[in-house]
């Protein structure tokens, strides 16, 4: 099977046939992009300094060494964040700003399922703690917006080449990878806890 | 050797310490990961333990902290009570985090509650944090280092129960913590149970538990069997590495535990993402120093 490549900006049609649990990579611009880019954005009703309209966002707060010159940097390390976090303002944020691959780590819930759908886009996740891969993916970063932020929280807009691998956890159908398999814990979780609880009866 | 040198001494060996232990994990950790990692057949666990190994490789290669986050220092420190540098110990630790900060580097990662700012040095009110206990008549201190990313903090919980529950309310109160909040801190993970009166005593022995080494079990038979009985019973829901399902969950469970009030029983949960930052090492009075979790950890 081939490497299965999105290039920036991506298409409503570009993620058609793209399913819950299936891996591919991204090449082209994706903006870092955490929990306080996002209030800005839908709580106080900001612009984002940076047009991703058709473009990708990284739930993820790196380590950035400043380069020779003013405004070149290099990213040390970089990998994906909770993306849970996100989830209050994720549907309007696609709404608003047209992205259409959002990357972070672990599932997001109902309102970004609603986002994906409707909007299409998706939701991967890049295996969490793998941040000098993510990192030498990084071909260069290319502007920092909202620097007041702090480093984990600016928008470093990296330009990336073949980043991944990425896991699809939300597809542009609305299909949840997370909530699926949650189901599938859950049951086999009682049916632990009711074997366990047997013989841990200490108290008598 | 004068005081300041030797402050300087064990300072500048912390920080490459601390620094190290955010490239490289520790060598039970790893052993661990190659274990599980082997009982995976499905290609997307395959696919992610083999970016996981890729990883930790390139980390150590480019010299790089593994995980962006190398969260707050946490220091557990039992400490001799005729360590020479006792009382030089806390500053010492604080300045050795900022120094790494720089050096390794570490992300920034305090912010000054309510006021509201990044310090850019890991350096805040009370953060590192230092957990001390003394230890009489001795002349040694032993110190480990912590470095836990937001993520695998998050699912941190701690409540207290009625005896009625009991260990079957404690079993409830785990299990529940590792479908929820467990799913998305980068399993495999290891769950670090406390149990006591009340919940800062739980809460603490719940990180101290993430400090034993990986494959030890709690010297009580009951506890020990407990620890085997949440293990099985995690890894039977399958969670894989990242949540994303496999055969197993976790690296491991620790139940730490202590007596407790007969009308309560203070229960806590703190797990450790697979990528578990914790680093052991231990100084002598002339300050000559041990490391056990690193085997390849060299002061040049």
């Amino acid at each position: 099977m081939s490497k299965k490549i999105l290039t920036t900006p991506v298409s409503a049609k570009d993620l058609e046939d793209i399913k819950i649990g299936d891996i591919i990579y991204l090449s082209g611009n994706i903006v870092t992009c955490r929990d306080v880019a996002h209030r800005r954005v839908v709580e106080e009703g900001r612009d984002l300094p940076l047009d991703i309209n058709g473009g990708a966002i990284f739930h993820a707060g790196p380590i950035i060494r400043k380069l020779e010159g003013d405004e070149q940097y290099e990213i040390v390390s970089v990998g994906p964040t909770t993306s849970m976090r996100m989830e209050k303002f994720e549907k309007e944020f696609i709404e608003k700003t047209g992205v259409r691959v959002i990357v972070g780590k672990g599932g997001m819930g109902d309102g970004t399922m609603d986002g994906c759908a409707k909007f299409g886009a998706i939701h991967c996740v890049f295996p969490a703690g793998c941040a000098v891969i993510a990192a030498t993916q990084v071909e260069e970063i290319e502007s920092a917006n909202w620097k007041d932020l702090g480093m984990p929280e600016t928008l470093w807009n990296c330009r990336v080449k073949e980043f991944g691998p990425l896991i699809v956890s939300i597809d542009a159908h609305g299909n949840n990878l997370f909530e699926q398999n949650k189901i599938k814990f859950n049951e086999k979780k009682d049916a632990a806890v009711e074997k366990i609880i047997k013989e841990v009866g200490f108290i008598k | 050797m004068q005081k300041e040198q030797a402050v300087a001494k064990m300072t500048d060996i912390m920080a490459k310490f601390v620094g190290y232990s955010g490239k490289v994990l520790p060598d039970d950790v790893t052993a661990k990961l190659e274990e599980l990692s082997k009982q995976e057949s499905a290609p997307l666990a395959k696919t992610i333990y083999e970016t996981m190994f890729k990883n930790q490789e390139l980390a150590k290669k480019l010299d790089r902290p593994s995980c962006q986050d190398t969260g707050v220092m946490q220091y557990f420190i039992k400490c001799g009570a005729n360590f020479p540098l006792i009382g030089e110990l806390e500053e010492l630790l604080r300045e050795a985090t900022f120094k790494a900060t720089k050096e390794a580097p570490l992300r920034h990662n305090s912010v000054e509650t309510f006021d509201e700012y990044n310090t850019g040095k890991n350096i805040g009110k009370g953060t590192p944090s230092v957990f001390w206990e003394i230890v009489p008549d001795s002349d040694e201190c032993e110190i480990y280092t912590y470095m836990a990313g937001g993520g695998c903090s998050l699912p941190g919980k701690a409540t207290v129960l009625m005896p009625g529950m009991g260990y079957e309310g404690v079993t409830q109160f785990v299990m529940d913590i590792m479908t929820s909040y467990g799913l998305n801190a980068c399993p495999p993970l290891l769950v670090g149970v406390g149990i006591g009166t009340s919940i800062d005593v739980a809460s603490l022995l719940s990180k101290k538990a993430l400090m034993r080494p990986l494959g030890t079990h709690n010297p009580n038979e009951r506890a020990a069997k407990m620890e085997r009985l949440l293990e099985d019973g995690i890894n039977s829901i399958g969670l894989g590495p990242q949540g994303m399902s496999g055969q197993n969950s976790v690296m491991g469970v620790h139940i730490e535990n202590n007596a407790r009030h007969p009308s309560v029983i203070g229960v806590a949960v703190n797990v450790g993402c697979w990528s578990h930052r914790k680093g052991h090492i231990i100084w002598d009075k002339n300050l000559n120093y041990k490391v056990t979790s690193h085997k390849d950890f060299r002061y040049e």
